[in-house]
C-alpha cells in the first residue's frame, strides 16, 4: 500500500504535495494519505476529491490523525 | 464696473445628497456610490485622478464602503461629477433616502459565500437607492453566510447567506467530519457510524456541506436569512427575524415591501427609524404585511428589534 505521510504539513501545502505524489502513480491504485486533524483533514480529502480521485474511506486512528484511503484516478 | 464672476452650480446634483459640508470655507466632502464595496481598477484610478485635481492631500475609506473625496470646493461640484462620470462613478445619498448597500465579497472567490451577495447589492442599488422614505435613512447590508462579516442585523433590512443542508445516506463514508465541523451542534455520529441531523441547531451554515468529502451532505434550498429594524448609532437595535431563504431574486421586491409599510407607519411620527417603528406598531404588523406577499418565506412570528444597553446617558 502506498502511503503518503502529510503530518505536520500545513494548508495549502499538503493538498499541493499529495497532488504531487499522486501524479507518481497508476490510474486504479489506492494510496493512504495520513493527515491531521482540523483544517488538514476538513480540506485535504475534498480537494483531492474535486480533482476526480475516488474517496474509499476516512477514519481517525487513535494516535489522532486521520487516514484517507483514496483510488487514484486520471483526470 | 467691478468683475463679479457669478459661480454655477447645478443643483439637481445636489439633491441626493452626497456632499456634505466640511468645518473649513467653501469645502465639502463628496461621498462616492460604491455599492458593495467592489470597485472597478480603472474607475478608482479616475476617482484617484478627481482626488488629486480638485481634492485634499487624502481621500477617506467610509465605514460603509464609501469612498469619499475630501476638501472639495463647492465651485468645483460640476466638474467632479463630470470627470467622476465618464467612468460611470456616481455620487452616493445621505439623508431620509434608501443608502448604498454594503456586501462582503460573498461566494464567487470567497470560499465561505453561500450567495451571490454583490450580485444583490448592485440589483438593490439599480432599483432603490435613493428612494426617499420620509422619514429617516434606511440601510440595507447583504453577509454571504452566517458568520454575517458585515453585521447584517444591524441594518434596516439585513440578508444573511444560507443554505438548508440535506443528507444522501448511502453516499457517507461514515469519517465524522461533518459532525465534527458543525460547532451549533446539529449533527451526532449515529451508532451505525452514519450522521443524524436535528432541524433546532442548525443556523443554515452550510459547513457539513463544504467540509464532506464525498458529496453526501448537500444543499436543499438556498437563500437569504432576512432580519428588519436594526440600527447602530446612539441608540442601538439589533433587526429580529422576518423571513427565511427568501430567494436571492425577491430580494429587491421584499424590501420595497417593507419600505412600504414604514412610509405609512412613521406617518406622523416625525424621523424615526424603521426599527423605532415596529417596536411601536408591533412586530406582528409588519409581519402580516409581508406574509401575504412572501407565503412560504416569511416566518409565522417574531419578536421586536431587540434594544442593546449602551450603558450611558438614561441607560445608565
Ligand atoms: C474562516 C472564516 C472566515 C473568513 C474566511 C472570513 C472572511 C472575512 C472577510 C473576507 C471579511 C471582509 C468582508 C468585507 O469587508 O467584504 C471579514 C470581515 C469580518 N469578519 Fe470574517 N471571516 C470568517 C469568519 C468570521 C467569524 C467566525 C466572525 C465572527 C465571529 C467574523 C467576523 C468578522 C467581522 C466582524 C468582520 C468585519 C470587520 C470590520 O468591521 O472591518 N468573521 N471576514
Ligand atoms: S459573511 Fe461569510 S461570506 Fe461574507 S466575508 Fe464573512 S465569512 Fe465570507
Ligand atoms: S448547516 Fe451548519 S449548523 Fe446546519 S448542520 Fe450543517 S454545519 Fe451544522
Ligand atoms: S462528512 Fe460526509 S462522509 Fe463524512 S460522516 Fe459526514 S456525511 Fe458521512
Amino acid at each position: 500500500m502506498q502511503v503518503i505521510d502529510l503530518r505536520g504539513v500545513s494548508c495549502p501545502t499538503n493538498f499541493v504535495k499529495a497532488k504531487l505524489a499522486l501524479e507518481e502513480l497508476d490510474n486504479g491504485t489506492v494510496a493512504r494519505i495520513l493527515l491531521d486533524d482540523g483544517e488538514p483533514v476538513k480540506n485535504v480529502p475534498r480537494s483531492l476529491k474535486a480533482d476526480g480521485h475516488r474517496l474509499i474511506g476516512l477514519k481517525q486512528v487513535d494516535e489522532g490523525h486521520y487516514v484517507l484511503e483514496l483510488e487514484k484516478i486520471d483526470a | 464696473m467691478a468683475d463679479v464672476k457669478q459661480t454655477k452650480v447645478d443643483l439637481n446634483n445636489l439633491k441626493a445628497g452626497g456632499f456634505i459640508k466640511e468645518r473649513g470655507k467653501d469645502l465639502f466632502t463628496v461621498r462616492l456610490r460604491v455599492p458593495g464595496g467592489r470597485m472597478s481598477v480603472p474607475r478608482l484610478k479616475k476617482i484617484a485622478e478627481v482626488a488629486e485635481k480638485f481634492g485634499g492631500e487624502f481621500v477617506h475609506l467610509s465605514v460603509r464602503q464609501s469612498i469619499e473625496l475630501i476638501n472639495i470646493n463647492f465651485k468645483d461640484f460640476d466638474a467632479v461629477v463630470e470627470e467622476l462620470g465618464e467612468a460611470t462613478q456616481k455620487v452616493a445619498s445621505c439623508g431620509a433616502r434608501v443608502r448604498v448597500p454594503v456586501a462582503c465579497g460573498g461566494c464567487e472567490y470567497n470560499p465561505n459565500g453561500l450567495v451571490d451577495t454583490q450580485k444583490s447589492a448592485l440589483e438593490v442599488d439599480e432599483k432603490l437607492f435613493g428612494t426617499p422614505t420620509g422619514h429617516h435613512k434606511f440601510k440595507v447590508a447583504f453577509a454571504g453566510c452566517p458568520f454575517d462579516c458585515p453585521k447584517s442585523a444591524t441594518n434596516d433590512i439585513g440578508f444573511q447567506g444560507a443554505i438548508y443542508p440535506t443528507l444522501d445516506t448511502d453516499a457517507c463514508i461514515g469519517c465524522g467530519l461533518c459532525a465534527k465541523s458543525c460547532v451549533p451542534g446539529a449533527i451526532v455520529m449515529g451508532d451505525d457510524n452514519r450522521p443524524i441531523f436535528s432541524d433546532a441547531p442548525c443556523i443554515w451554515c452550510g459547513d457539513c456541506v463544504k467540509v464532506c468529502p464525498t458529496g453526501a451532505w448537500s444543499e436543499a434550498k438556498r437563500g437569504y436569512t432576512v432580519r428588519i429594524g436594526g440600527k447602530w448609532g446612539r441608540n442601538p437595535l439589533v433587526g429580529t427575524l422576518f423571513a427565511t431563504f427568501l430567494p436571492e431574486e425577491r430580494v429587491a421586491e421584499f424590501i420595497a415591501t417593507v419600505l412600504e409599510w414604514y412610509k405609512e407607519k412613521a406617518e406622523g411620527f416625525g424621523r424615526v427609524r424603521l426599527g423605532d417603528t415596529i417596536i411601536r406598531e408591533g412586530a406582528q404588523a409588519l409581519l402580516d404585511h409581508l406574509q401575504g406577499r412572501f407565503p412560504g418565506y416569511t416566518v409565522t412570528a417574531t419578536i421586536a428589534p431587540q434594544v442593546i444597553a449602551t450603558q450611558v446617558g438614561s441607560s445608565r
